[in-house]
């Protein structure tokens, strides 16, 4: 699309992307922090996870006042319009996102001291591994105003739902086996909710993106992984 | 209709009855063609809103809809302008009468040299013949429903010209009820106007389309977004777009009205 005629619009709509570009790769270096520091039981890594989410903070908090003054300034139409709506939404995402990953840190600092099942961390990690790709598959369907692939995001989430499941059966059996492992299986199953909402945050970015690119919205219902056990949803 | 005149607006306004209507107009200015091919809808009780960069032919088309044009030589327009289904184009149009249904406030206010009274009644008198206390309540009628009144009424039979550009603009707007026409035409009613005149003409837009059928054309898109229910976009000569105003200003369906109204323009 061509330039506006005042250029200095053009760079106040840059400078929110390319912020919205830094929190994304922000999220995406927690998230995968996290995991490896609830994987390895690595203290340091837990700790400088925790430590990154100010930094998230502060950038929502920015997109979000230059978006205001923006609309305030340039009374932005159309696709401008949607760009700004588009930044405000995505950042507020990612920011959760960032929260998400910090309570899986936090929740590795608190269970150090407990016995430990690396078997019970197996099906947390192939969620991981799936969510993380939804989320880098949205940031860059982000970058690239790329409609269909968000769309495939909306619809991937799926998968991730059904693990979700799986992984609450896995704990449950662990936590029958022996009672000792129930206080870990536990957090566990707070860490594999804090993975399966990243994937719904993902799924937000993602009609965001159709919103922006489109001008139209999603369909309200969103296909859904099937679940045996309605309890998970509830957590 | 053609294609120009989205779907969109096809759809809602199935139910809505057309009060004027351009069918395959053309307009020119001795050789030079300053309309090419327009066919536009104007919907009773609506408000229309022309937008465009200047010399796109939007005050041009507005000054088609009541043959203000035929005050210049070699001006002429083909085609079809329909008001109520008949063709004012047509040679035999009596044009006091057509100026009469079809209103027209223009961009500088304009009111005559005369006291605000008379600058209403003059008009009144021109087509009727009305007793006295009948003409007192048509001048009070008038100005209420200019939201001028409140403004005005003890110095009714001062000169218009002592009031501020706003006031002068409403009573321009008066004048043109006075005389209770079908449609009203704005030129950029609100150009030479300050935020607060203009809020108070942009609420009065809003009254008067519960009686009247609106046109208006604006530089100001935010204005256009604020007042309209339905927005033209034209260019060099050519309508680009027509649709919901809604639907205009957030997903426009032309590259070149997003271009225009997100500021991308040449």
């Amino acid at each position: 699309m061509s330039d506006h005629t005042v250029r200095a619009y053009d760079k106040e709509l840059e400078i929110l992307g390319r912020k919205i570009a830094e929190m994304g790769g922000i999220a995406e270096k927690m998230l995968s922090d996290a995991m490896d520091a609830l994987a390895n039981f690595d203290l340091d890594l837990a700790e400088k996870t925790v430590a990154s989410d100010p930094r998230l903070d502060i950038l929502q908090r920015d997109i979000e006042e230059q978006a205001i003054l923006t609309i305030a300034r340039r009374q932005p139409m159309a696709v401008d319009l949607r760009e700004i709506v588009a930044a405000i939404r995505v950042s507020g995402d990612l920011e959760r996102v960032g929260d998400l990953a910090k309570n899986i840190a936090k929740r590795t600092l608190k269970i150090a001291a407990e016995p430990r099942i690396p078997r019970a961390i197996v099906g947390l990690k192939s969620m991981h591994e799936h969510a993380a790709m939804l989320l880098k598959d949205v940031l860059d369907a982000y970058a690239q105003r790329d409609a269909e692939r968000a769309r495939r995001v909306w619809t991937g989430d799926m998968q991730l739902d059904a693990l979700e499941d799986s992984v609450f059966r896995d704990l449950l059996t662990f936590m029958m086996e022996d009672p000792r492992n129930i206080s870990f299986c536990a957090h566990l199953l707070f860490c594999s909710k804090n993975i399966e909402r990243i994937g719904d945050h993902s799924t937000n970015i993602a009609e965001t993106v159709v919103y922006l690119v489109t001008g139209e919205p999603l369909p309200m219902d969103r296909p859904k992984g099937s679940s045996a056990f309605p309890s998970p949803q509830m957590v | 209709m053609n294609e120009i005149v989205s779907e969109a607006a096809r759809k809602t306004a199935a139910g809505l009855a057309q009060k004027m209507g351009i069918k395959d107009l053309q307009f020119y200015y001795g050789e030079t063609c300053a309309l090419k091919n327009i066919t536009l809808p104007f919907y009773a009780n609506k408000v229309t809103a022309l937008i465009g960069p200047s010399g796109c032919g939007k005050s041009t088309l507005l000054r088609v809809l009541n043959r203000m044009y035929d005050l210049y030589p070699k001006q002429r327009a083909e085609g079809e302008v329909l008001l109520d289904g008949v063709n004012i184009l047509q040679p035999g149009q009596d044009l006091n009468l057509l100026r009469a249904r079809v209103g027209m406030v223009f961009q500088k206010p304009t009111p005559f040299p005369m006291t605000i009274y008379d600058n209403i009644a003059f008009g009144i008198k021109l087509y009727e013949k009305v007793p006295k206390k009948e003409l007192d309540d048509r001048v009070e009628t008038a100005l209420k429903s200019a939201a001028l009144w409140s403004e005005v009424s003890n110095k009714l039979h001062t000169s218009g010209l002592s009031l501020s550009g706003g006031q002068q603009q409403r009573l321009c707007i008066a004048r043109t009820i006075a005389i209770r026409p079908e449609v009203i035409l704005f030129d950029e009613p609100c150009s030479a106007l300050d935020p607060i005149s203009t809020a108070k003409i942009e609420e009065l837009i809003d009254e008067l389309k519960e009686k009247y059928t609106i046109v208006i054309v604006t530089h100001n898109m935010q204005q256009a977004a604020r007042v309209s229910e339905y927005t033209a976009f034209m260019y060099l000569g050519e309508l680009i777009e027509f649709g919901e105003t809604s639907r205009i200003f957030t997903l426009p369906e032309q590259p070149r009205t997003q271009n225009y109204i997100t500021g991308r323009f040449g």
